[in-house]
């Protein structure tokens, strides 16, 4: 049983049932139906035509539901213009589906939610616990979404960036249960990216691809972090690099750089040092810098600060975030590690437990409370 | 989609506007106190916000380990104790923003006169897993 096939086959079967009149809820409501109809029904009899057989069970299942209405004369309607079964092309359908469930009208989380169930092909339940929450409150915030995007045209282009926005939330999302968001991201973005010939993209891909290979090494057996410095690169995804590498190079050759692109560049440099001591952190820098003219976001100058530190030194680096406000996100961190860098180990472990207190999740947390420790027993232990 | 923690407390927040202790209030009030509490977490189960939900028992234990081979001393409760929870709720929501606006929603939950409490109510936002894309160079 390829459930993978199956999940990868629910946006066109989504986008044939909603393109022959069917409302999105409902025709959302059938394809999960028929998904679940198949799982039942294919170990034992499996189809010829696999998209066929669901577009088949699903479009049955919109019609069952459709004659419980009462809304009698509307289905009787769309019995009569029932198309014949067969192939029907749907690359630009799948791309639809794509703007609808990241329409502008939805707030981030169901955008989330929407995007995982109606393209990703993901159960109610599956969604639940990659957030961890309940069920019931998943299903909520699937039906208003689908509520919300009811009346949306079907047939009206949507702003690409608001897609890749979403897949980038649920890549960053990570992992914490059975579903792999990191991968099921990737694969939603491939997915697009075949779609879609549009450089922003085939950036978001890059990105997450370099990402994702190096996922093995940042973290410790026992769950903490490993920082970039002392990862073992023997534990990253050559293959995976390669690919980011590639489609980032295809896209970077189109000369239309945008915020994704800029983002995987710098990854693809951390990604290609066969150590840290051996990144190119003069070229990091200037991929910040590059950053910084696409979106000025505090954020960026926050890691530039840190690439300075690298290029030019701590002190470099120290003058760089002086620019800077310090209640930004991990500016007690950054600061910590550029002072310790340049010799100031008193206010760096003051700066890191600072930072621990800060810190927004538990790996964090634990490691920047063990590099306050280990100065500070450091300077007992000159004492 | 950042989880919070909403903590109402029976003791040890800042004193509500409204500061009456509950015993004193009417029948009517208290009914339309918990009538609001109720209502406010069926809304957020609708708005897809909603984690969960409890209340606590006023009086609790302190319990401390005592040394190998010797069962857990307990004690309490202490009248003096600062700080007593009575219960709380975990919401998902999109910002901080709108944590703070949901939470300042439940504390005007009515109480003495049938007027909002304004009591305090402490907002704590949960640790979460690392993102998969480090924000940081020097830490990815």
């Amino acid at each position: 049983m390829d459930e993978a096939l199956l999940r990868s086959l629910t946006p066109s079967v989504l986008t044939i049932l909603v393109r022959r009149g069917a409302d999105f809820a409902a025709a959302e409501d059938a394809v999960q139906d028929a998904l679940i109809e198949a799982l039942r029904v294919w170990p034992a009899d499996p189809p010829r035509d696999a998209k066929g057989w669901l577009v088949t069970a699903a479009w049955r299942k919109f019609l069952d539901q459709a004659r419980a209405d009462s809304a009698r004369r509307r289905r009787e309607d769309l019995v009569d213009e029932e198309p014949a079964p067969g192939p029907t092309p749907d690359a630009d359908d799948t791309l639809q589906l794509y703007f609808l469930c990241a329409h502008p009208s939805l707030t981030p989380s169901s955008a989330v939610a929407l995007t995982l169930r109606a393209v990703g092909g993901l159960t109610t339940r599956q969604i639940a616990q990659a957030y961890l929450v309940p069920e019931a409150t998943m299903a909520q915030r699937i039906s208003r979404a689908k509520r919300t995007v009811s009346g949306v045209r079907f047939d009206q282009p949507g702003d690409v960036a608001t897609v890749l926005r979403v897949l980038y939330l649920v890549f960053n999302e990570g992992y914490s249960g059975d579903i792999d968001l990191s991968a099921e991201a990737i694969r939603l973005t491939r997915q697009l990216a075949g779609t879609i010939d549009h450089p922003e993209v085939a950036g978001l891909l890059a990105l997450m691809l370099l990402h994702h290979a190096r996922r093995a090494g940042r973290t410790a057996p026992d769950g903490s972090l490993v920082p970039l410095a002392e990862q073992d690169r023997s534990r990253w995804d050559t293959a995976a690099i390669a690919e980011g590498i590639g489609i980032l190079q295809g896209a970077l050759a189109r000369d239309r750089l945008g915020e994704f692109q800029a983002q995987a560049a710098i990854a693809a440099l951390h990604a290609d040092a066969f150590t840290a001591e051996e990144t190119d952190w003069v070229q990091i820098v200037e991929w910040y810098d590059e950053l910084l003219r696409l979106t000025d976001n505090p954020v960026v100058r926050l890691n530039r600060a840190v690439a300075v530190g690298e290029a030019d030194g701590p002190r470099a680096g120290l003058a760089a975030l002086a620019a800077l406000d310090d209640s930004l996100p991990r500016y007690s961190a950054v600061a910590a590690y550029l002072h310790e860098r340049d010799g100031d180990p008193e206010t760096a472990a003051r700066l890191y437990a600072e930072a621990a207190r800060k810190a927004p999740n538990l790996a964090e947390r634990d490691y920047l409370t063990r590099q306050a420790a280990r100065l500070n027993a450091d300077r007992r232990g000159r004492r | 989609m950042a989880k919070y923690l909403l903590l109402k407390h029976y003791r040890g927040a800042p004193a509500a506007v409204n500061d009456v202790p509950m015993d004193q209030w009417t029948p009517e009030e208290i009914s339309a106190h918990i009538q609001y509490m109720n209502d406010f977490a069926a809304r957020l189960e609708k708005t897809g916000e909603f984690v969960d939900g409890q209340a606590l028992a006023a009086e609790g234990a302190w319990v401390r380990y005592d040394g190998e081979g010797r069962p857990p001393v307990t004690d309490g409760p202490f009248a003096e104790t600062k700080d007593l929870i009575a219960g709380w709720m975990i919401i998902d929501v999109d910002s901080y923003e709108r944590a703070v606006e949901l939470a300042g929603e439940l504390s005007a939950a009515p109480g003495a006169g049938g007027k909002p409490i304004h009591e305090w109510l402490e907002v704590r936002p949960f640790l979460t897993a690392p993102p998969t894309i480090p924000e940081c160079s020097a830490h990815g």
